[in-house]
């Protein structure tokens, strides 16, 4: 995906590039230790001896190897470091290169709220958090932070929030998207509370280490499976946050859907508005048709944006979701990285790339 | 006046087997008694509660039995109803959910020959799907062998959602069972619930069950799609029944996008997975999971990009439409009796053989 193709030579100085939003960002720790000095002593010498116990197989990393290295961008290693570790490099690379004058950042790795042992979830959230204050969004002021949150543990997590609640470096919550049970289920409740409550979105991201197959038909054999399964599991998803009636008992919550696509969305809706329709007096605490609380409370960052082989029907997905409802984002320093430039596949109006690039994300970031 | 589905081929009918005791005369002597001994139950599968409004539509319930248990109502509601001419079962007897291979085998024999003796002997215009034990991919190519010689069997029946993704390897017998015969997989929604029906864990609703049965399909089919089923047998349709089949265009998008990043991990994919899908797969064309009124639809049918993907289904006895509206309006006359008429018989090629 970032082999150089040979191209019509297009001068950097000829290039008009936005100002823009980028709402899903992913620094990393240059080496696994350098969180240490962030946990107690107690933490430390269990992160060192017994490590995460996630619900996968290896120490190291997962079964299904990654399509490059850290599954970034060739050109994305800093000479000293992991993809997404050093600031000034992903300053120059990313940040002022792309005029991202907002950067959601959202720390998948290590996948905190994965870690099986709770209390070790808890302790590693809170390290995690302090890192990206003192180590991001101190250093630059367009990065803001998500609240990693040991998520398995539903009043664990909303104590982080509580902590953080009100933190002007803190944009939103971040969760998984693959847990332990489908996230509209109860034990997660107290997240979407202590959320509504800081009034702070919930982001889910794509990823994480539910222990159940990542197909509902058992364990596929290719990454490429893994990949393209993310658009099934959010789907689960926001169909579990939907029925269980989140929505309806927590109506603040805003939430965003990260790095899973955005094309799925309508049909998704118009399954569960006809199947509600026909059983719903199973779920008699859903007071309006699902596609109601979908366009009310659900957001969706683009990247990865599908490509319509006919690039006129991005437009109707458009249409159907909304473009209000879009956020624009690039997943740096991540292999499948879009371009702000080149990534949309149809030619917008100003004011939808407007809305897609950076209002969106300004009027639902900066809103508290 | 002209019926609806004037001239179709249904290409998704529930028969229902009555209850355990009606299997007893087709079953081999040890599974008869063990049906008495050890009490089986019956093998309802708890992908369709009996009285969700979904399993059955109301007008087509029957007082004091399930629903699609009838032949001659089957034939009069089903068929004469809409004006069609033949129509395939899909019997859900959950035979696949079983954990012992042997007893799913002897079960699936039963199911086979009674839907000879009671369902196809008793209407000539209905046909059938070869239920077969996923369980031992060995049995399953067993009971397609024994089976295939009555060309009133059209097609091998596999759940949606089991143990292995179905494009796994061990599988193949399966497939390669089925391609020797000329016959279609059909992969009909359910689960035989050894994993979550949702890849993020265990629901709590039947809707959700039901709603994730898409889900499962778009994995299915990239299961088919990476590990290579489609490419090793080229001549192989499979129908994915009760699946929708709105979500495709968007889910076609996906794949073909991660299929140019990553596509050297399955390299005998060479072909663009959605030039595959549409030579090789099919769908039947209830639930149509869009609204009723505008565009939408329209629009999804365009964005598929083929005529030639969805085949005619009632879904009968499920309650998937109200009345005489099996086919969702303002389709065009052309794709109409494609849907109704030659998408079934280009799939079907024992139907085209009787019905062309």
């Amino acid at each position: 995906m970032n082999r150089e193709l040979p191209t019509r030579p297009v001068p950097e100085s000829t290039i008009v590039r936005p100002v823009i939003a980028d709402c899903d960002i992913h620094p990393c720790l240059a080496k696994p230790s350098d969180i240490l000095p962030y946990l107690s002593k107690r933490w430390q010498e269990h992160a060192m001896t017994y490590g995460m116990l996630p619900r996968h197989g290896y120490q190291s990393g997962p079964a299904y190897p990654k399509g490059q290295p850290d599954a970034a961008r060739l050109d994305s290693w800093p000479p000293d470091g992991r993809p997404g570790s050093d600031l000034s490099f992903m300053q120059k690379q990313h940040l002022d290169t792309n005029k991202v004058e907002l950067g959601i950042m959202t720390v998948i790795a290590p996948a905190a709220g994965a870690a099986q042992n709770l209390d070790y979830s808890a302790a590693l959230a809170r390290a995690l958090n302090e890192w990206q204050v003192a180590e991001w969004t101190s250093k630059d002021s367009r990065l803001k932070a998500s609240i990693v949150v040991p998520y398995e543990d539903g009043k664990a997590a909303a104590a982080e929030i509580d902590h953080w609640a009100g933190h002007k470096d803190f944009a939103q919550v971040l969760v998984l998207s693959r847990t332990a049970e489908p996230l509209g289920q109860r034990r997660y409740w107290p997240i979407y509370e202590a959320a509504q409550r800081a009034k702070l979105p919930i982001g889910v991201h794509a990823f994480g280490y539910g222990g159940y197959p990542v197909t509902a038909g058992g364990w596929p054999s290719y990454y490429i499976e893994e990949m393209v399964g993310h658009a099934q599991c959010c789907q689960s998803l926001l169909t579990s946050m939907v029925l269980e009636g989140v929505f309806e008992r927590f109506p603040g919550t805003r939430m965003v859907l990260i790095e899973a696509g955005l094309a799925w969305l309508p049909s998704l809706g118009w399954r569960l508005d006809k199947h509600w329709a026909r059983m719903r007096d199973e779920t008699p605490h859903l007071k309006r048709k699902p596609t109601d609380y979908i366009k009310e409370h659900v957001w969706m960052t683009t990247q990865p944006m599908e490509e319509p082989e006919k690039r006129k029907h991005f437009h109707d997905i458009v249409e159907w979701i909304g473009i209000d409802r879009l956020l624009f984002a690039t997943d740096y320093p991540h292999w499948d990285f879009d371009d702000p430039l080149w990534a949309v596949p149809v030619k917008l109006d100003d004011a939808a790339r407007q809305a897609l690039f950076l209002d969106n994300a300004r009027s639902l970031y900066g809103a508290r | 006046m002209s019926l609806p589905a004037q001239g179709a081929i249904d290409c998704d009918l529930h028969p229902a087997v009555p209850g355990i005791a009606s299997l007893v005369p087709y079953l081999d002597p040890q599974w008869a008694d063990a049906v008495s001994q050890r009490g089986v139950h019956d093998l309802e599968s708890t992908s369709y509660p009996l009285r969700a409004p979904l399993s059955s539509r109301p007008d087509w319930r029957i007082q004091g039995a399930k629903a699609g248990s009838d032949v001659a109502q089957l034939g009069k509601q089903a068929l004469d109803g809409f004006g069609a001419r033949a129509g395939i079962l899909n019997c859900l007897y959950a035979v696949t959910t079983l954990f012992s291979e042997d007893m799913a085998a002897a079960f699936a024999r039963a199911v086979n020959d009674w839907l000879a003796a009671e369902w196809l002997d008793r209407d000539p215009r209905l046909r059938a799907s070869i239920v077969v034990p996923i369980q031992s991919p060995m049995l399953a190519a067993a009971e397609i062998e024994r089976r295939a010689g009555d060309r009133r069997f059209v097609q091998v029946l596999l759940p949606c959602l089991s143990d292995q993704p179905l494009g796994r390897r061990s599988l193949w017998p399966i497939y390669e069972a089925a391609a020797r015969h000329g016959l279609p997989i059909g992969i009909h929604a359910g689960s035989t619930y050894r994993h979550p029906v949702t890849p993020v864990g265990w629901p709590s609703y039947v809707t959700e069950d039901y709603v994730n049965q898409a889900q499962g399909f778009q994995t299915q089919l990239t299961s088919l799609v990476c590990e290579g089923v489609l490419s090793k047998f080229p001549n192989l349709k499979i129908v994915l029944i009760e699946s929708g089949f709105t979500w495709l265009p968007a889910y076609l998008w996906r794949l073909h996008k991660y299929w140019r990043g990553l596509r050297m991990e399955i390299p005998w994919v060479d072909r663009p997975p959605p030039n595959i899908i549409r030579d090789q797969i099919r769908f039947t064309l209830q639930p149509v999971d869009a609204p009723v009124d505008g565009d939408a639809l329209q629009r999804v049918l365009d964005q598929m990009g083929s005529d030639d993907l969805l085949l005619y289904s009632s879904d009968y006895p499920h309650w998937q439409f109200e009345g005489q509206d099996a086919l969702p309006p303002r389709l065009p006359d052309s794709l109409r009796r494609k849907i109704l008429i030659d998408n079934p018989l280009m799939t079907y090629p024992r139907i085209k053989e009787d019905f062309a």
